[in-house]
């Protein structure tokens, strides 16, 4: 997260008190009822009839998602949701959002931060959007979380999550440099540790094509069951894995400032990493069957 | 209330320029407007007045100097790129900013306010951008095409600029794509056309500011004396799609998702040019924070969308009402003479104008020289200078007035202080009225000193307050009574000028204009306006 820079260009006008960035949370603009898209470019016509079509499917019948501590997360106010991840076209992301719209007694819209790439591949560019897909910017998550007071859904371990290979299924990798944490922090939103199981089988990776990868300019292309050999729909070709989403109990920031402290944020980053990789084992202990749970 | 009171607009001849003058026009407090530029204005104009000059920085300095500007804007930013030369865009961009901020820092500047008109372009538009750019962003990839280049630079300089001259109020204000019914850009230009290219695959996301609001932006920004840097954009992001979808407009992703430039500059062969920075927002879009400006108390009149569903009733409306209305040409002649001709009777048609002290001098040697060889006053033709030249010393009046000392004056030059002294001794000759009454010297007489008094000009409250003072030393308001107006030039003024007038003034000069009124005219309407005014002020005074 950038720090503000002073923008004001000398001294602060005089007579005016100095600009809080909560004071600018009453100017936000209002919603205009004629719209069908958020300002994010979140269309509510598309993300309908995805949610109804695929995302049914797949929830409901293919992967048949169990929920767990789905209480822990917040009925009002930012949340930020961290989850692991895994899976060459990763489904946990989509499973978590409707894992909340299907089970929360207050179903909230879920942003999902993606890599700045796809705002860059054609195709990626239009849809991801329109399904509540958010660029994994400071600022963006600054602003849902805080402003808006929306619920964000990072995944910290980034492409290197979705990059590992079936053999390291389940093992957490580095939970990027904390920035979530102190994102969180600066707006004083819960942090909400969720593990998802199933995933890494849903869709294994068994090894990562740098030659396609470096034709097509993709992030990475993985060998999975169905993919490259399939085409592009390969990338649907889900295994019929269980899949069980538990939600953790959320950890509150609630002083203001605790960002600064560099050495808090790593604890905390640490900590949170440790007690979803702790669930995960235990979740995985319990599963007696890949496919039936 | 404002703190400027005079005021250059550099950029006079762009849409911005016009259109904030006539903004700013609306302010009477606001005393000078004077719009310079290369090209001739494109908006009419009321009273601002219109110097045709470059960018050199020496003519500018004197402008400034001479009319000592208070509050500079500068709209002359350009900002598309397809509608100049590289070169000349730098040049105008870069090079103007420096030569304009250069003519207005300084230690004995008069200048006190700088706002620069920006552009969103600023931030550029890339891959890793945030969904809404807040003021404090900066830019974070180097600029990539010229205009941009330009941008940056330019508002480096504005900050140098700003850093330099603590004292210097600066405000940058950074537009999203402007929208409108008048406003000409590469969007406008776009949206125009049968059907919207596209990249395809993309759907960047959008954000447009109403061409009025640009302009109320503006007029915010210099009105309330507001610092800082503002981003100008519409609440409300749309998707490219959905701004199509607004303007009835079908879109074809024809531009390919690589290689777009080559399909662009080929798109450029057969007409549809696409500016190369306007290319990348529509892969990537843009958003902005527009809050910050909002907080300072500035309220939008159209939200993104609207502002789109305005440009498309427009585009309906066009081709039916194309041509019903004459754009407005300027021609220096027709302003000259609507500003200054005496033969313009009717007060509807007449332009304000006000001298600076140069044009001052030179009318007083003109006069001089010219009453010379004439002699004798009272012809026909000799009305329309000598007014002028009243106009000139009452104008002088009140700079001297503001100075507090007419010779001593620090800001502007020898010329300026002749010309401030002269107009002392018009004023006074004037105001005072008994000794200066028509006779045959060289100045002219008292009654063809016939001010046009359609805006109550400062300095003849000033006088009367004087006179009031004056009278209330000597114990009575008599003085008044006897055939002497308490106001100058009293007997030409209108009951409806008078009566405007009237709150300014102070009670024992109410009690003279009572007097003198009731000994001549005794017009009903202005009678009772004094006295209602003198009632208003409590009854202590009225016994």
């Amino acid at each position: 997260m950038r720090e503000p820079v002073a923008d004001d260009l000398g001294a602060d006008r005089p007579g005016l008190p100095a600009l809080k960035d909560g004071d600018l949370r009453r100017h936000l603009p209002g919603v205009e009822p004629e719209r069908t898209l958020t300002d994010w470019g979140r269309s509510e016509r598309v993300e309908g009839f995805y949610d109804r079509t695929l995302l049914e499917f797949f929830y409901r019948y293919w992967f048949r998602c169990e929920v767990e501590g789905i209480e822990n997360v917040p009925a009002s106010g930012g949340a930020l949701l961290v989850s692991n991840h895994s899976g060459a076209l990763p489904p946990d992301a989509a499973m978590i959002g409707k894992a909340i719209t299907e089970e929360h007694p207050r179903p909230r819209p879920l942003n999902i931060t993606v890599e700045h790439f796809f705002k860059g591949y054609p195709g990626f560019s239009m849809l991801l959007p329109k399904i509540g897909a958010v660029a994994a910017h400071p600022a963006n998550v600054q602003r849902l979380l805080y402003d808006e007071e929306q619920l964000v859904l990072v995944f910290p371990e980034g492409r290197k999550g979705t990059e590992k290979l079936y053999k390291d299924r389940y093992r957490l990798r580095r939970f990027g440099r904390g920035g979530f944490v102190e994102a969180a922090m600066r707006a004083q939103a819960p942090i909400v540790p969720v593990c998802v199981v199933g995933a890494e089988e849903a869709a294994p990776v068994f090894a990562q094509l740098k030659l396609l990868q470096r034709l097509t300019g993709l992030l990475y292309v993985p060998l999975t069951p169905t993919f490259p050999h399939l085409g592009l729909l390969g990338m649907l070709g889900y295994l019929p894995a269980k899949f069980k989403i538990r939600f953790l109990e959320p950890v509150h920031f609630d002083e203001e400032g605790m960002y600064r402290d560099e050495s808090l944020v790593q604890t905390v980053a640490q900590d949170i990493r440790a007690r979803i990789q702790e669930n995960l084992w235990d979740m995985l202990g319990k599963r007696g069957s890949v496919w039936f749970g | 209330m404002t703190s400027s009171r005079r005021v250059l607009i550099t950029g006079l001849s762009t849409y911005w320029g016009g259109r904030l003058a006539q903004a700013l026009e609306r302010h009477p407090e606001i005393e000078a407007i004077i719009g310079v530029d290369n090209l001739d204005p494109t908006l009419e104009l009321e009273r601002t007045e219109f110097v045709r000059i470059s960018n050199q920085h020496a003519l500018l300095r004197r402008i400034v100097d001479a009319a000592e500007i208070d509050t500079v804007v500068d709209s002359r930013l350009v900002v598309d790129s397809t509608t100049t030369s590289a070169r000349l865009a730098h040049e105008n961009n870069v090079i103007g900013t420096m030569n304009l901020l250069a003519a207005c820092s300084g230690p004995d500047s008069t200048v006190r306010k700088f706002v620069f008109k920006s552009s969103a372009h600023l931030y550029g538009a890339e891959q890793d951008d945030p969904g809404f750019f807040t003021e404090s962003m900066g830019r974070p990839h180097p600029p990539r095409t010229r205009i941009e280049r330009d941008i940056v630079e330019a508002e480096a300089n504005v900050s140098d600029f700003a850093e330099k001259n603590p004292d210097v109020s600066v405000a940058i204000l950074r537009f999203a794509n402007v929208l409108g019914s008048t406003v000409k850009t590469a969007h406008t230009r776009l949206f125009s056309l049968p059907m919207v290219p596209m990249i395809l695959g993309f759907d960047p996301r959008y954000q447009f500011v109403h061409e009025d609001d640009a302009v109320s932006a503006l007029e915010h920004v210099v009105y309330d004396d507001i610092r800082g840097i503002y981003n100008v954009a519409a609440d409300g992001v749309l998707a490219f799609s959905e701004v199509c979808g607004l303007l009835g407009k079908t879109y074809a992703p024809i531009l390919p998702p690589w290689g777009t430039g080559a399909a662009a500059a080929a798109l450029g062969r057969l007409g549809v040019r696409i500016p190369p920075e306007m290319l990348q927002q529509m892969r990537f879009g843009r958003g902005l924070d527009n809050r910050k400006l909002k907080a300072t108390g500035f309220r939008y009149r159209y939200t993104t969308r609207e502002t789109v569903t305005k440009l498309a009733e427009h585009m309906r409306l066009h081709p039916v009402v194309r041509g019903a209305r004459e754009p407005y040409r300027y021609e220096r002649e027709v302003e000259d003479f609507l500003r200054w001709s005496p033969h313009v009777r009717n007060p509807s048609f007449r332009k304000e104008s006000r001298l600076s002290p140069g044009e001052m001098v030179e009318l007083q040697k003109v006069m001089s020289s010219y009453g010379e060889r004439v002699g004798a006053p009272g012809g026909g033709s000799r009305r329309s200078q000598s007014r002028a030249v009243a106009r000139a010393a009452e104008a002088g009046a009140a700079d001297v007035e503001a100075e507090g000392d007419a010779g001593a004056d620090a800001g502007s030059g020898g010329d300026a202080r002749t010309g401030a002294e002269v107009g002392t001794e018009a004023a006074s000759g004037s105001a005072s009225g008994t000794d200066a009454g028509p006779g045959t010297s060289s100045e002219p007489p008292a009654s063809a000193i016939r001010p046009r008094a359609r805006r109550p000009d400062p300095s003849p409250k000033r006088a009367a307050a004087r006179r009031a003072r004056k009278g209330g030393a000597n114990g009575s308001g008599g003085a008044a009574a006897d055939g002497d107006p308490p106001v100058a030039h009293y007997d030409d003024l209108e009951a409806d000028e008078i009566v405007r007038v009237l709150d300014s003034l102070e009670d024992p000069a109410l009690a003279a204009l009572l007097d003198y009124e009731s000994a001549n005219r005794a017009r009903p309407r202005v009678v009772s306006a004094i006295e209602g005014v003198r009632a208003r002020r409590g009854g202590g005074q009225d016994g």
